[in-house]
């Protein structure tokens, strides 16, 4: 099973196995992990899983598409920066095994 | 929910389907509502009022079919020139346009320029001043002697709370909450404190010309960290037409205040409801912020949020049709069996308490909803350091509105 590594914004890292096929903010939610809202359960309408992706990881993930529905509402989430996405939107696969994510400071 | 004594009984399951019509306000003030959902959420969960004082619209009753129209803003639109966001369409010549009123881009451009204020590093630098505030107003409470805890606590935290978020005066700040309730009005409503639209428009002036004076002022100033500052400094809200800075400033003051006073007494009225929740939080108040998100989804400050259909498209199996009216009845989806389970209950130590309708879902999502449950955690940690009971003595008085869920005063006591 892949594994992610989640940091919260304090700097404490949780490096969980997640399931192939669910969504990188579903595994943050089952395995406790603090920092990962989801408000609004992974339909991608309230931008509170957001994260940042480590920079050598943004090829393997790719960017939000302009103009679509996470990059709306990823314009939105205070603290956005070029290298953020909603986890919600970003899928479990063997080419994310080994994937590290960080939290932000706070989901809004 | 128990309906007031004084509330004529219907037998909802009478009425022919076709007749329903959620939109009278008179639901809402004598808290008759929840029925007239149940059966719809059956029977017709999307459906079609041919007839009421507003005009036909589509009723969306189900969590899933609210946020299927919540994401597709390309689609639904709320745009001010095509009636906006509320059943009833603002009268033309009066019409108030604000970002809440608008679609992307011009929408995103002005949301923008206000959502620093409720960014997480700034919420954590308001905690302080809120708590220190939220102490003084509990430690002045009367003790065995009964009085309105709308007045005395929830109208005075969240107009403190605007004061600040606008840096205004704060001797004078009960002005803004008479302008908020003077935005949100139902001009047909008695108690209502204004009677006509012209009236509303006249007493939305004075604010917009009291506030447009600090704005001024401000423009000339350093860029500050409050709403005004924020507004004048922006090039994207620097230069608004005087309508549609009158219908920010509204859209702004009621956001910043009305609901999350009605989230405080309509915490206060559950708990006292479900005695066995208040006893559970008595015993573990770590509950409180799992309990502030259930109170904000049972009260569900928000009522509706309408759109207007810009395309053909179907709902629920149903056809909607481009330029037809869409209602999402929050207070509906919010008690929708098939999304929360056990939804009629007040639970404060549900799972995923967070998953409600109440702030809306998609780009119009409430931008203040940290802040408005920083506020209330603040609220209840502080109270249970204090009171563990507050009794409520009587029923509440609601506003007469199919829009804002609004609770006018609540009479309760400390026991001494």
């Amino acid at each position: 099973m892949p594994k992610i590594t989640y940091v919260e914004y304090g700097g404490r890292e949780h490096r969980v196995e997640v399931p192939l096929g669910l969504s990188v903010m579903r595994g943050a939610v089952d395995n406790n992990i603090p920092g990962i809202d989801a408000d609004c359960g992974g339909e991608c309408a309230c931008a509170t899983c957001h994260v940042y992706i480590d920079q050598e990881w943004l090829g393997v993930t790719g960017m939000p598409v302009p103009g679509s529905q996470e990059a709306s509402m990823l314009s939105f989430a205070a603290l956005a920066q070029p290298n953020s996405r909603l986890s919600c939107q970003l899928k479990v696969s063997e080419a994310l095994d080994g994937l590290v994510v960080r939290l932000p400071e706070g989901q809004h | 929910m128990t309906a007031p004594l004084d509330a004529p009984h219907v037998d909802v399951d009478s009425i022919p389907l076709d007749r329903m019509d959620v939109s009278d306000p008179k639901l809402y003030q004598d808290d008759v509502w929840w029925p007239y959902f149940a059966r719809l959420r059956r029977e017709a969960p999307v459906h079609y009022c041919r007839q009421s004082l507003y005009g036909p619209y589509w009723s969306l009753t189900k969590y899933k079919d609210i946020m299927q129209v919540e994401v597709n803003h390309q689609v639904y639109s709320s745009a001010s020139e095509l009636g906006g966001i509320a059943v009833e369409d603002q009268p033309k010549d009066m019409d108030r346009p604000s970002f809440i009123r608008m679609d992307p881009p011009k929408h995103d451009e002005q949301r923008m320029v206000v959502s620093p204020v409720v960014a997480p590093g700034n919420l954590a630098n308001m905690e302080g001043v809120i708590r220190e505030r939220t102490a003084r107003v509990l430690d002045g409470l009367p003790r065995g002697e009964t009085f309105d805890w709308v007045d005395r606590v929830s109208v005075e935290l969240t107009t403190m709370m605007l004061a600040t978020l606008f840096d205004y005066p704060f001797e004078d700040r009960r002005q803004l909450t008479y302008w908020s309730d003077v935005a949100i009005a139902n001009v047909r409503s008695p108690d209502a404190p204004v009677h006509s639209e012209e009236e509303k428009f006249a007493e939305l002036t004075k604010m917009t010309e009291a506030l447009g004076k600090l704005f001024n002022e401000r423009a000339q100033q350093p860029p500050k960290f409050d709403l005004l500052s924020m507004l004048a400094h922006s090039e994207a809200t620097r230069n608004m037409p005087f309508r549609e800075f009158m219908g920010t400033l509204s859209l702004l003051i009621v956001g910043g205040n009305d609901t999350t006073r009605n989230s405080m007494t309509g915490g206060l009225m559950a708990l006292n409801e479900h005695p066995s929740e208040y006893q559970k939080l008595r015993d573990d108040p770590s509950l409180i912020p799992s309990m502030v998100s259930e109170v904000i989804r049972y009260v569900t400050p928000v009522i509706h949020m309408r759109r207007t259909a810009t395309a053909d498209g179907e709902i629920g199996g149903k056809h909607v049709k481009k330029g037809d009216k869409v209602v999402m009845w929050y207070v509906s989806g919010n008690r929708d069996p098939d999304a929360i389970e056990d939804p009629d209950n007040f639970i404060i130590d549900r799972p995923r308490p967070r998953q409600h309708l109440s702030f809306g879902f998609g780009i119009h999502r409430c931008v203040g909803n940290r802040l408005a449950e920083l506020q209330l955690r603040i609220l209840w940690e502080e109270i249970m350091q204090r009171y563990p009971v507050i009794e409520v003595m009587g029923p509440a008085k609601r506003v007469y509105s199919n829009f804002i869920h609004g609770i006018r005063s609540l009479p309760v006591r400390i026991p001494a």
